[in-house]
């Protein structure tokens, strides 16, 4: 019972996370504000279900369940990267924003990581 | 019983946030708006296969949530670099 009830507040801990990202993707007003919903709140509302997840397969099953550690560590070393990349191509194409473009970024010495 | 509720209550915010990404999917004025919706749904659908774990009890679907994850990561830093350097393998 108790069990069951921690299971149920994670998951509804995380649909909800995953909820407002989708909200402020949906809503914010220019892209560099809007990259922030899906990178920040969608990853931890994925990371309360597998959370959740973890903790019923860890009860019901054989033994202590890890496949969803697995699948977390991979998203919460790949959003950040992917966040980047996005960042870094809208510059790249000038994209409309509130606050004006830095004008040094296309003047960064070429063929260094870039 | 409540967990039960849960979960169908939970498949119903996913669905939703879901709907939101598609819209900013749909309407999206540049090309990183897109991409970044697409990377949200790929985010979501993880969320969604695990959901449906738990719902059916069944630890299958960890592997295709893994797949979908490494599809998702690897697609979005695709189309970033393509935007970025007008080709994908240089």
């Amino acid at each position: 019972m108790l069990i069951e009830i921690l299971i149920s507040f994670f998951l509804l801990v995380g649909a909800s996370f995953a909820l407002i990202g989708s909200i402020g993707l949906a809503r914010l007003p220019d892209f560099y504000t809007r990259l922030h919903g899906p990178t920040k709140a969608t990853t931890l509302g994925v990371g309360g279900m597998l959370i959740a997840s973890a903790t019923y397969f860890s009860v019901g099953g054989e033994g202590l369940s890890l496949h969803e550690l697995l699948v977390s560590l991979f998203l919460f070393i790949t959003a950040p990267v992917s966040a980047h990349l996005l960042a870094k191509a809208a510059l790249h194409l000038r994209v409309r924003t509130r606050v004006p473009v830095p004008a040094s970024f296309d003047e960064e010495p070429q063929g260094r990581g870039r | 019983m409540i967990l039960q509720t849960a979960i169908y209550l939970a498949f119903v915010i996913m669905s939703l946030a879901a709907l939101l990404n598609l819209w900013r999917l749909i309407l999206g004025p540049d090309a990183p708006d897109r991409i970044l919706a697409l990377d949200t749904l790929f985010i979501n659908t993880i969320a969604l296969l695990v959901l449906l774990g738990i719902h059916f009890g069944s630890a299958v679907y960890f592997e295709s949530a893994l797949v979908i994850a490494m599809m998702g990561f690897i697609g979005t830093a695709a189309f970033c670099k393509y935007i970025l350097r007008g080709d994908i393998i240089e």
